[in-house]
């Protein structure tokens, strides 16, 4: 069991308000992702949970048990940092085994389970070595292993691939969602890249300013996303917005066709740069459609048409239902939802001469 | 043509000029080391001459009849194992409370937030600053008066060791070296259920081996050669260090036998030449650390 609970949580650095009445429940078993722009306050709940940054007011509740005065040692949580904090002066085999030895783990069972994690990821050769003759990505594995042999309810990772690089980071994200599966406890890991959150997590969590603006699975983030700032901070490139009077419009630059067609959105642009990506190519267009209700700007678009030209006039569509609509608050409105704003926004849309709705 | 010719002309003139400053910073070392080497030359080759041969004019370098007497007189005029036991002594219990003192002081300093934190520490620094010079009066005033279970203090060597329980410039140096240790590797031992002696011994002092072993030097250094202090709360034979006893050689009546005292000297300098052959890798490599950071 592993579930964490914050609840009315407030943390304090100085007189800067980080994070302010802030709840959220942390769902046993799950793959958990903490995801947000630097200085969001990820990194600070996860101080929390771990116990070696306190919130200044609230609860924390660990399967259902408050934790705040339980230290660092007694909660039965590992974790992985940034930049691994492996100790310097001593061997592999030691740095996993120095949590063991304080829980006073008896010889025999230190030495089978360092075998056995030092198996799972592949440092059994290295045991014996000081951290200083590991590469990047053996370093990160001592922080996994030492992490995992402790078997704790809560596994809790702070940018554990940010010092990687990007081949190995592949590589990585897989090995982790595959080690998640199959110890089947609590993760919580926290990053600043929403690809790694869209690709490992069971549940994202998006904060801003140490506010949690929407919690939902990477399916649910992309598709559904609650107000702008998600929307485009969720996707590569993120989505389109495009202010219509005091609201806007948006779209994804993946659901955006070349060519017009009749019921679609449609609107004529140039194209002003190309990026070939291999099996993708990313357009910035610059959209010209005189008179439209949105503000007219350039959009990014990806597709794996790669036929059009720098400086191309050409037409964009979009279909009706990839459009999505934010209120004046940048709160996502959805037509039928009551307010009759999108339908507002889309009765607009249609009534434009260039448009084929 | 005449292009070449400048350039010969310059690359000649660069040549000698590097060719010069090396040579000058080679005698400046020779010079330095002439100055610093000089005078421990003279201490053994004089230990090792005869008493006429030492008093002789002009003096010679080498001595013409190589002679042990010095050592001789030295080792039977006194009981040189008893000063060098004295000497021993101060010298572990001064290290041991130093080191007993000084690391949790300097981990606290460099890793906690505590009220009174700096003018503490501003503290440390001012016992640093103040001379001896200042304080031995009211020590020794100190020791005569405190008599714990009726034992004078100043028949023991304990007037040697106990002001020197705390180093401040250790605990100093120590704490910069703590200082640098990143903060995540403690949170992670604290992870690992480890308590703060254990990271203590386990992370922070095993990470600043360096400067805790220079600190040790510097100490055992200014302990072994200390002079004054000893000088001064001696009061009977029992409790004098070696360098006392062997500074004493020269209270004969016969006037100063120059071979004995150097002999005596010479041996008094024995274990630091030692300890330093030892340790010199250690003590660069942790203010080459300093220097470069």
């Amino acid at each position: 069991m592993g579930e964490i609970q914050f609840k009315n949580i407030c943390k304090k650095f100085g007189d800067v308000k980080v994070i302010e009445d802030l709840n959220l429940t942390i769902k046993d078993g799950e793959f958990t992702v903490l995801v947000g722009a630097s200085g969001c306050g990820k990194t600070t709940l996860l101080r929390m949970i771990a116990g070696i940054g306190p919130a200044t007011s609230g609860e924390l509740f660990l399967d259902g048990q408050e934790v705040s005065d339980v230290p660092p040692g007694k909660r039965d949580i590992a974790m992985v940092f940034q930049n691994y904090a492996i100790y310097p002066t001593m061997s592999v085999k030691k740095n996993i085994e120095f949590g063991l030895i304080n829980n006073k783990v008896p010889k025999e069972e230190r030495e089978r389970r360092i075998a056995e994690v030092a198996d799972a990821v592949g440092l059994t050769p290295y045991l014996g070595r000081k951290p200083s003759e590991l590469s990047g990505g053996q370093r990160q594995r001592v922080a996994l292993a030492r992490a995992m042999v402790k078997e704790p309810k809560v596994f809790l990772l702070d940018e554990p691939l940010s010092n990687l690089d990007a081949k190995l980071r592949v590589t990585m994200r897989s090995e982790l969602i595959e080690l998640h599966h199959r110890l089947g406890t609590t993760f919580v890991y926290v990053t600043h890249d929403q690809t790694e959150a869209m690709s490992m997590a069971d549940t994202i969590v998006l904060m801003k300013d140490g506010r949690i603006l929407q919690v939902a699975s990477p399916v649910r983030m992309y598709s559904d996303p609650g107000q702008v700032y998600v929307a485009q901070f969720i996707g590569t490139p993120p989505m389109n917005i495009l202010p219509v009077e005091d609201r806007y419009l948006g779209y994804r630059p993946e659901k955006v066709k070349f060519g017009e067609m009749k019921g679609t959105y449609c609107r004529k642009g140039r194209v002003l740069t190309r990026e070939m990506l291999g099996s993708e190519t990313l357009y910035k267009i610059e959209l010209h459609a005189e008179n439209a209700p949105e503000k007219q700007g350039t959009i990014m678009v990806k597709t794996e048409d790669y036929a059009h030209s720098i400086g191309e006039e050409l037409w964009i569509r979009v279909e009706e239902d990839e459009l999505y609509f934010f209120g004046k608050d940048e709160m996502r409105i959805k037509p039928g939802d009551g307010s009759m704003e999108a339908e507002e926004i889309l009765e607009r849309l249609r009534d434009y001469a260039g448009l084929h709705f | 043509m005449e292009k070449q010719s400048l350039s010969k002309y310059h690359s000649f003139s660069y040549g000698a000029r590097r060719g010069a400053g090396r040579l000058l910073s080679v005698l400046g070392r020779l010079f330095l080391c002439l100055i610093f080497g000089f005078p421990f030359y003279w201490m053994v080759i004089t230990s090792l001459k005869t008493k006429a041969e030492s008093i002789q004019w002009p003096p010679t370098m080498w001595p013409r009849i190589l002679s042990l007497d010095g050592y001789k007189t030295v080792m039977t005029a006194m009981d040189l194992t008893k000063y060098f036991k004295n000497s021993l002594f101060i010298i572990f219990w001064v290290i041991v409370i130093q080191l007993l003192v000084m690391i949790p002081a300097a981990y606290a300093f460099a890793k906690y937030e505590f009220r009174g934190k700096k003018i503490m520490f501003a503290l440390v620094m001012m016992a640093y600053m103040t001379p001896t010079v200042v304080t031995f009066i009211p020590v020794y005033i100190m020791f005569a008066k405190i008599q714990p279970f009726g034992i004078n203090l100043l028949n023991t060597l304990w007037p040697q060791i106990l002001p020197f329980g705390a180093n401040a410039f250790g605990i100093f140096l120590l704490r910069q070296s703590f200082m640098q240790i990143p903060e995540e590797v403690i949170e992670s031992a604290r992870m690992d259920n480890a308590g703060e002696i254990s990271i203590m011994a386990h992370i922070m002092v095993p990470m600043s081996k360096a400067t805790i072993v220079t600190v040790l030097l510097f100490s055992f250094i200014n302990h072994w050669n200390a002079y004054f202090w000893p000088l001064v709360m001696c009061r009977t034979d029992e409790v004098k260090p070696l360098i006392l006893a062997v500074a004493d050689i020269k209270n004969v009546e016969e006037g100063i036998v120059w071979p004995t005292m150097m002999a005596g000297n010479t041996l008094v300098m024995l274990p630091i030449i030692i300890l330093f052959v030892f340790a010199s890798q250690k003590i660069i490599a942790s203010m080459a650390y300093r220097g470069v950071k």
